[in-house]
């Protein structure tokens, strides 16, 4: 039998590991919680020091940056995205993975082909013409519809319900009479539920992390939170404590996430990759 | 199955009052259905999509100037990008972060998986914490990192000054804003490609360790001429998924110039993806630009073709 228990190797590479993923989060930290004279000072400070509670204030107090917006913004277009591509996937993954018509395999292979193509970078320009002949620039809109389209969400749905929901169990519930659309809410639904997680939380995560498309899209004075950071970035180049405590505002509904969900997180990804 | 519930009994109700249009609503259920269900997805993909990429080819095939009106130029545009000394930099940049970055991040993922295969306390929460890294946002880590990688205080030339090394200008050099830009890239990514190493690690059955333990192969010979191997399915996944990421680049090194689309002074760290937003939204000129996204596709089709040919390659000798 393979000796499974780590070695010296083993453990100095995981804690380094450690430090290292935490390491820059800690930083974040410790200057959003500093004066400006701390942040250039060198050597650096290591530790946290009082004025995060005031750093924050003023970060969400000032008019031009627009944080609180742009944290309510990114919340909206997350949230509605998410909730969205959900039904969205868990609809034709069932359909896909369950039922039998004319062309299945063909679409799916599209749905496939369609993950492959880096569609915000290839799109870009004819996507920010539709939207301007729209009238939709600067509105959430424009940040929201292109992202409905998910071809990884369909395609993780496919999967999970094939292996979540037998086949026998479907056809159970209709020879109980229950109409199509009835047996993916009460048949499918319940058994997807953690294949559904995942696909929210990857969803939510990638929406809140969007950067190129609303820095496109949007103005600054209608920005989503990490366009807020790129204004405070900017205006105030050299007041590193402001915009590290806006960076630090920014991470918290994902950390709030990661905490909630990192078994499922962790889970997920090991099962979706065994899988592709 | 329990779907007792009075909306059900009122069908049930119906089929007996009217079996007729029962039957066809069934029919209907059952053959048109399923192609109601997935209409969303190909709705929207035919709306931001396919559209957007047929538009991106028409307008490749155009010059737009400032005041919308449009020329047919064929293929000037490409020839255009071809013979333009920016767009080279641009695609050497991004190829060579996209290189600077992989490589180690390939083996550190890997050797991480494996650190992490082990049996030991707090194994969950050991895997969390090295995915930390990802759920933080881009932005977020690239503003910390560029401060980091300050000339002046920067915590990273503080401690290289230890070994006698002079302040390394990372934003203004080339290089240097390379290793920089790789290193958030790396930072952020390392921890999720080993979670799926692992994943792909734990589908290895146990008893081929166990055969070659018995031959007397060292661990690291198994590592290599088993793990490996028997990996190159996750290893074709991770490795074509970090080609589409590191070749579209664009938050991290636009960040690192404070959110300004030319890459620093001498569009020393400007990737296509940053080339492509500055031509179309600052310069406007709308089909150099989509004839340039055209190219950033080629260029992922190539580097997707190589890395596969690549990764097929290793551990095959054995």
């Amino acid at each position: 039998m393979t000796n499974w228990s780590p070695t010296v190797f083993t453990r100095v590479m995981l804690a380094l590991a450690i430090v290292l993923s935490a390491f820059p989060l800690y930083w974040m930290l410790v200057i959003a919680s500093r004066t400006n004279a701390d942040a250039v000072a060198v050597p650096p400070p290591f530790l946290p020091g009082g004025n995060l509670g005031d750093n924050i204030i003023a970060v969400l107090n000032n008019e031009d940056a627009k944080f609180l917006l742009g944290l309510t913004n990114s919340f909206i277009v997350a949230a509605t995205v998410t909730v969205s591509v959900v039904i969205i996937s868990t609809l034709a993954g069932f359909s896909f993975a369950n039922l039998t018509f004319k062309g299945r395999n063909v679409l799916l292979v599209l749905v496939l082909l369609t993950m492959a193509v880096p569609l915000q970078q290839m799109g870009v320009v004819p996507l920010y013409r539709l939207m301007v002949s729209l009238e939709w620039t600067g509105t959430l809109k424009a940040v929201i519809l292109p992202y409905l389209l998910n071809g990884f969400g369909v395609f993780l749905m496919t999967q999970y319900t094939r292996q979540a929901v037998p086949m026998e169990l479907v056809e159970a519930a209709r020879v109980d009479g229950a109409a199509t659309l009835r047996i993916w809410w009460n048949v499918v639904l319940p058994a997807v539920r953690p294949g559904m997680a995942v696909l929210g939380i990857n969803t939510f995560m990638l929406m809140w992390n969007d950067f190129m498309w609303p820095l496109i899209v949007l103005t600054p004075d209608n920005p989503t939170v990490q366009i807020a950071i790129t204004s405070l970035n900017a205006r105030f180049s050299t007041n590193y404590t402001l915009i590290f405590a806006g960076t630090a505002l920014s991470i918290i509904p994902l950390v709030a996430v990661f905490i909630a969900f990192g078994r499922q997180i962790v889970g997920g990804l090991m099962e979706g990759a065994v899988k592709a | 199955m329990s779907l007792d519930t009075p909306w059900d009994g009122s069908r049930s109700h119906r089929r007996r009052a009217r079996p007729a249009r029962r039957r066809w609503r069934s029919r209907f259920d059952v053959k048109a259905m399923p192609y109601f269900l997935v209409s969303p997805y190909f709705l929207l993909f035919a709306a931001f999509g396919l559209f957007p990429l047929a538009f991106t080819l028409y307008y490749s095939l155009y010059d737009y100037d400032l005041a919308g009106t449009t020329e047919w130029t064929g293929l000037g545009n490409y020839t255009a990008l071809l013979g333009d000394e920016d767009f080279w930099r641009a695609v050497v940049n991004t190829v060579a972060m996209f290189f600077i970055a992989t490589v180690p991040q390939m083996l550190f993922a890997l050797f991480l998986a494996n650190a992490l295969n082990k049996r030991f306390k707090f194994r969950l929460a050991i895997r969390m914490s090295v995915l930390l890294p990802l759920v933080t946002s881009v932005v977020a880590v690239a503003v910390v990192f560029t401060q980091l990688f300050a000339r002046d205080w920067g915590l990273v030339n503080w401690i290289l000054s230890w070994f006698g090394v002079d302040a390394v200008n990372w934003r203004a050099e080339r290089v240097p804003s390379w290793l920089a830009i790789a290193t958030m890239v790396d930072w952020r990514w390392t921890g999720y490609n080993a979670i799926i190493f692992l994943a792909g690690m734990q589908t290895i059955p146990r008893d081929l360790y166990e055969a070659a333990a018995i031959d007397g192969a060292s661990r690291r010979r198994q590592f290599w001429q088993i793990t490996l191997p028997m990996l190159r399915p996750t290893l074709i996944f991770v490795v074509l998924n970090s080609t589409i990421g590191g070749l579209t680049l664009f938050s991290e090194p636009t960040t690192f110039y404070g959110g300004n689309v030319d890459g620093g002074s001498q569009g020393q760290f400007q990737t296509v993806a940053m080339f492509i937003v500055k031509q179309g939204f600052r310069e406007f000129d709308y089909g150099y630009a989509a004839a340039a996204a055209w190219l950033l596709f080629l260029l992922i089709l190539i580097g997707a073709a190589i890395n596969f040919l690549f990764v097929r390659r290793i551990g095959g000798t054995k």
